[in-house]
């Protein structure tokens, strides 16, 4: 299932990321994708405050991955430093685990990714629009559909 | 005191023993810095095993040239996080090695809590004291009104500010470590791109990623146009409104704590553009900036925080400290 979408700010943005996390539960796997500054982290925000988590959720580039403990935990992994690597990144226990795993720059670690998961693509098209390409497999096939409304 | 320190959180592997919190006896560092450059960043698998490579040369090295025996370290020090997980883990093993086989207390150290003590080695520290910690990882205003107390004024909303100069060095095509180069062509340039105005939550927070776009999508617009774009120009524009935005909140955080010293850390303190403002701006309190080589990832620095986190706290760590890639110091 495949949909494209447009947000046009913000607050339509923060919307997207409250439905999606509507659906967050442990295992819940979210790719994200786009370039620099398409708003990858800024998504993870809304989502993460939906989940009510309260702390500052901030670039995990540096780090690769960072772990938000909560009811639902958010293991907020970013792989843009992982392009064209091959190995062991020990992201299994996280992807599979008690939380939610949001996953900046999804394919560069593709093979290392689940069948199944919710795919969001942001594209720039003004200084707060973006156009989303929603994608889900699987069981989340039926969470884009819900999201192309 | 006696202490061994070890640092291994990122891309540099080091040894360090220092005496009483303030003479540094050696630092050995060695950077993996060349291995990671044809990859834009450090790579976390390729870290990892350079640093078990390369830890128990370093380890000897350090007590040759300190000229320390082994039964003379009172106290083991290592980095327990934040970093990168299999990193941080190599040198914490390493750590506890040495302390069961000579019997000694072992306490994990955090990261920042060294950066802000590399200031220690030269300087004295006066309280209240503001500390700006600014890094790929990091960019964060604490205030300490004693030894080893953190209080966290304020930290980034999104991209830390060494972070932002990578990404924007990726963009222009300049290569990597973002910093030194960004820095290095700035100063041939002048700041004549417009920058937007950076505004935050808070009046100590601080935000990157808003500048980090616009000049990427600055760049974009002008290639879609087939207009080219001064690289030294550019360099100096962006620099001058990362770091104007890190002085700026530092000020109101001196101001309003009444700061007897401000202390820039981290690696991001090498900045040449960030060490001149600093300098100028913060004409009535103590202002200190470590040396260039205590700025980036050493265990001296480590070693020195140590020595006040066991003064202060006086327990040491259980065999089963653990590393973590996230970790609070306040």
């Amino acid at each position: 299932m495949k949909t494209v979408i447009h947000v046009e700010n913000l607050e339509e943005t923060a919307k997207l990321a409250e439905t999606v996390a509507s659906y967050a539960k442990p295992g819940f796997v979210l790719c994200l994708a786009g370039d620099l500054g398409a708003g990858k982290t800024t998504f993870t925000q809304f989502l993460g405050a939906s989940m009510g988590i309260e702390e500052t959720i901030n670039s995990p580039t540096f780090t690769i991955m960072k772990v938000y403990d909560h009811s639902l935990p958010l293991y907020h992994i970013d792989a843009y430093r992982l392009e064209g690597q091959t190995g062991d990144f020990e992201l299994e226990e996280y992807i599979h685990g008690d939380g939610v795993a949001v996953i900046e720059w999804y394919r560069n670690i593709e093979e290392y990714l689940p069948a199944e998961y919710l795919s969001i693509e942001f594209k720039w098209i003004g200084e707060t629009k973006r156009q989303c390409t929603i994608e889900g497999s699987g069981p989340y096939a039926e969470i884009a559909k819900t999201l192309s409304n | 005191m006696i202490v061994l320190a070890i640092e291994s959180s990122c891309d540099e592997t080091s040894v360090s023993i220092s005496k009483d919190g303030k003479t540094v006896l050696s630092n050995v560092v060695y950077s993996q810095i060349e291995l990671h450059q044809s990859f834009g960043g450090v790579v976390p698998e390729i870290a990892s095993r350079e640093h078990i490579k390369r830890i128990t040369v370093i380890f000897e090295k350090a007590f040759v040239e300190a000229g320390v025996a082994k039964e003379d370290i009172d106290l083991v020090a290592v980095t327990k996080g934040p970093g990168l997980i299999g990193s941080l883990l190599v040198g914490i093993n390493a750590a506890k090695a040495f302390a069961f086989a000579y019997d000694v207390p072992i306490v994990g150290v955090h990261h920042l809590a060294g950066h802000i003590y590399a200031n220690q080695i030269e300087e004295e520290m006066e309280f209240p004291l503001v500390a700006l910690v600014v890094s790929g990882g990091h960019t964060e205003l604490i205030l300490m009104k004693d030894h080893y107390a953190f209080e966290k004024l304020g930290e980034t909303h999104d991209d830390a500010v060494g972070e932002a100069y990578d990404k924007v060095a990726r963009v222009l095509g300049l290569g990597y470590p973002g910093g030194p180069i960004i820095d290095k062509l700035a100063k041939e340039g002048t700041p004549e791109y417009p920058m937007p105005h950076i505004r935050t939550k808070g009046v100590y927070d601080f935000s990157y990623s808003g500048l980090k776009s616009h000049v990427i999508n600055f760049l974009n617009r002008k290639k879609m146009k087939n207009e080219s774009v001064d690289e030294k120009n550019m360099a100096a524009s962006f620099q001058e409104a990362a770091i104007r935005h890190l002085i700026t909140q530092s000020e109101n955080a001196v101001r309003d704590y009444d700061a007897k010293m401000f202390i820039v850390a981290g690696g991001v303190a090498a900045n040449s553009h960030l060490r001149d403002e600093v300098a100028k701006k913060f004409p009535h309190v103590k202002v200190s900036v470590p040396p260039f080589k205590y700025c980036t990832d050493n265990a001296a620095m480590m070693g020195i925080a140590a020595y006040y986190q066991y003064k202060k706290n006086k327990t040491a760590d259980a065999m089963d400290l653990n590393g973590y890639s996230r970790l609070k110091l306040a």
